[in-house]
């Protein structure tokens, strides 16, 4: 063994860790070689199924234009309504299982050994959590799903032959403005809160686990080892990791999609520029040639030093907002909203028998598929950044502070635009259709150019820091595991996900890129469920 | 001329260094140099260690067998890089600058066109370490 002195660059000491004794070199069923002047190295068979399905699909949606987009407006309200249940109770599952960790013993365990020491500060930590978990969502509908769930409750429940028709949550709140802001809030955080972290954690949680204390390699599958033992490392696996690749990379594609159509709302309403597929595709095209550049800056050069800037950005806006408008009416709101959530949250999150079936399955349901197939793409991520950390310091910090962050920010971009629409009588944000609310609200505010700007700023940067650290994940994961295969794979997925967004706009604009993020997210939530098993079982023969 | 000659590897392509090992070997014969073997892992497991420290361990192994086959003396620095795939040159800088190294010994590919896009490690290791670098190039 090397000396400490000619062995500087390497962390200290591990200490104990419980690692698994297996067979299977990381890298066995790779296939090795180079096309024309690039090298690969990629997963047989994850690679070329995952790679040809998705080809496929793209040629289906383009080919049969009508077909597939019939199939796509059946596909989204077909599984939302007849597994609303599964989604819900599985979301309320993943929270509760991610409290109890907290609180449990194993919380002491440290990912990486007992003695491992954190890669990244909180500061850079964080703004890649932030980044990747959220981004374009938060810009999306920070304003306009606060917006939306106050109109529907205001409007209060509507009924047609015995079916509710409106799409208020729960009961609504028809005519009563103060009531209507506090369940508009509450279902918004609902939706951005504990539950899409706690999803992000587990796997999160699951793959640092097993790949740095465990010794497993960096792919889904490793996840399942104390449940299918060796067979993880054959069909078995392979499925796992081929449906965590199409779960990324259509929930991947569905956020690009968001990102683009926001992007050119912003830029027709700045300086006119027309809004329709060809501005998108365009935009899709121009930010994926910036993630690419930042695909080859790599990790710390590239993705990080994006999200801090974005932080950095989406701080100053978040500040600008809190300060130039509403502020006491934001700040008395802010602790309204928490005390509504937690007023509202065991209605809000029954899985059976609800009434406001047109928001629990149209909004929450589709929520928890949403996040669900961004879950491998998340957690992989934050895995790869979370090394050194302990299981309570960990789900503190991916479950709890985002959680408050979006609480935040869904307080100051979606109070503000309900002040407007209350106190001033301005209907612009409420009237304005999804992807235009946020720049009309800017709109009623000082400096409305500048912050629009920095509003579509951050709608492509964060578009890049997605695109980049997806292709990062899906690269790692069709690589089985490999975090050091040649660039230009990840170069490869970066361009390929710009071309997936580009193609479903094109062939069923966002309604067929959600059908695909509802169609993946659904026999992922099976394979999320048996994680938290697999998480209990690694922990349990842990040094703590 | 040179005290200590830093080789870096690809512990997982050993075998494809023949020849830049052979030229070590003869500059620390030349030279009465130490060698000081350089690979970088990522955390995560790979595939030929489970952690940084059984890499380190590997590497320190590869760094005895050589120097028992070459008879010099050898030492190993292993470097832990969170993108190895894209660092690799930075962080081979920083190990040059952590062992004050005085030659660098390095195998490097056959140049092609992909070079434009992605450069070769020996090349970006020539112009900015500061010291003696040799390229020795594979067959």
């Amino acid at each position: 063994m090397a000396d400490d002195t000619t062995n500087q660059g390497i962390p200290q000491p591990e200490g104990e860790a419980d690692l698994i004794e297996t067979d299977y070199e990381i890298g066995q069923d790779n296939v090795e070689g180079s096309l024309g002047p690039f090298g690969f190295d990629i997963h047989n068979p994850v690679f070329m199924i995952s790679g040809l399905t998705i080809v496929a699909f793209v040629f289906y949606a383009l080919a049969l234009p009508e077909q597939s987009a019939a199939l796509f407006g059946w596909l989204r309200p077909a599984v939302t309504a007849n597994f609303d249940w599964f989604f819900l109770g599985a979301g309320d599952i993943f929270v509760l299982f991610c409290l109890f960790l907290i609180v449990s013993p194993w919380g002491r365990v440290r990912l990486g050994g007992n003695e491992a020491t954190p890669d990244y500060t909180y500061v850079g930590w964080f703004a890649m959590l932030f980044a990747a978990g959220m981004g374009i969502g938060l810009m999306f509908y920070g304003v306009s799903e606060p917006m939306s769930h106050f109109s529907t409750s205001l409007g209060g429940p509507v009924l047609e032959d015995g079916m509710r028709t409106d799409w208020a949550p729960l009961g609504g709140a028809a005519g009563d403005e103060m009531a209507s802001v506090r369940l508009g809030m509450a279902a918004t955080i609902y939706h951005w809160g504990l539950h899409p972290w706690a999803i992000y954690a587990i796997v999160a949680l699951a793959l640092a686990l097993f790949t740095y204390n465990k010794g497993l390699p960096l792919t889904i599958r490793s996840a399942f080892y104390p449940i299918f033992g060796e067979r993880i490392w054959g069909w078995t696996g392979h499925v796992i990791d081929t449906l965590a690749v199409f779960a990324t990379l259509f929930g991947l594609a569905t956020s690009l999609g968001f990102g683009a159509t926001q992007a050119n709302a912003g830029l027709n309403e700045l300086f006119g520029i027309p809004v329709g597929s060809g501005t998108e595709v365009v935009l899709i095209t121009a930010i994926t040639a910036v993630a690419l550049i930042s695909v080859l800056r790599g990790l710390d050069g590239g993705v990080k030093v994006l999200s801090e800037i974005n932080m950095g950005l989406a701080f100053l806006l978040l500040v600008f907002v809190l300060l130039v408008g509403p502020t006491v009416a934001i700040l008395t709101g802010f602790a309204d909203s928490l005390l509504a959530y937690v007023e509202f949250l065991p209605a809000l999150s029954n899985p059976l028998e609800r009434e406001d079936v047109n928001f629990s399955q149209g909004w929450t349901a589709f929520y928890w598929a949403w996040w669900i197939s961004w879950s491998p793409f998340v957690g992989m991520f934050i895995a790869r950044v979370s090394r050194g950390r302990t299981v309570r310091e960990f789900i503190i910090c991916v479950l709890l502070i985002p959680s408050l962050v979006c609480v935040l920010w869904m307080s100051v971009f979606g109070g503000t635009a309900i002040h407007q629409v209350i106190a001033d009588g301005f209907t612009g944000a409420q009237e304005a259709p999804l992807e235009l609310k946020l720049f009309k609200m800017l709109g009623e505010l000082p400096l409305a150019s500048i912050t629009s700007f920095i509003g579509i700023i951050l709608v492509v940067v964060f578009f890049v820091t997605s695109s980049d650290s997806g292709s990062l994940v899906i690269d790692t994961i069709t690589a089985g595991g490999k975090v050091d295969a040649p660039v230009p794979q990840r170069v490869f997925w970066c361009v390929f996900e710009g071309a997936v967004a580009i193609v479903l706009l094109l062939g069923g604009g966002l309604a067929a890129l959600q059908a695909m993020v509802i169609s993946t997210g659904l026999p992922f939530t099976l394979v999320l469920l048996l994680m938290c098993w697999a998480i209990l079982r690694g922990l349990m023969s842990e040094a703590r | 001329m040179f005290r200590k000659i830093m080789a870096p590897v690809d512990l997982a392509h050993a075998a494809r260094l023949s020849r830049a090992l052979q030229v070590t070997a003869d500059l620390a014969d030349r030279y009465r140099a130490e060698v000081c073997f350089v690979a970088v892992t990522a955390p995560a497991p790979g595939p030929l260690a489970r952690n940084p420290e059984e890499f380190a361990a590997r590497l320190e192994e590869f760094a005895q067998a050589e120097a028992a086959r070459h008879g010099y003396r050898a030492s190993s620095h292993s470097m832990v890089s969170h993108d190895p795939a894209v660092d690799l040159d930075d962080t081979l800088l920083r190990a040059r600058k952590e062992t004050g190294a005085d030659l660098v010994v390095m195998a490097s590919h056959v140049p092609g066109i992909a070079d434009f896009l992605l450069p070769s490690h020996g090349g970006r290791m020539a112009s900015h370490a500061g010291v003696s670098v040799m390229v020795v190039r594979e067959e």
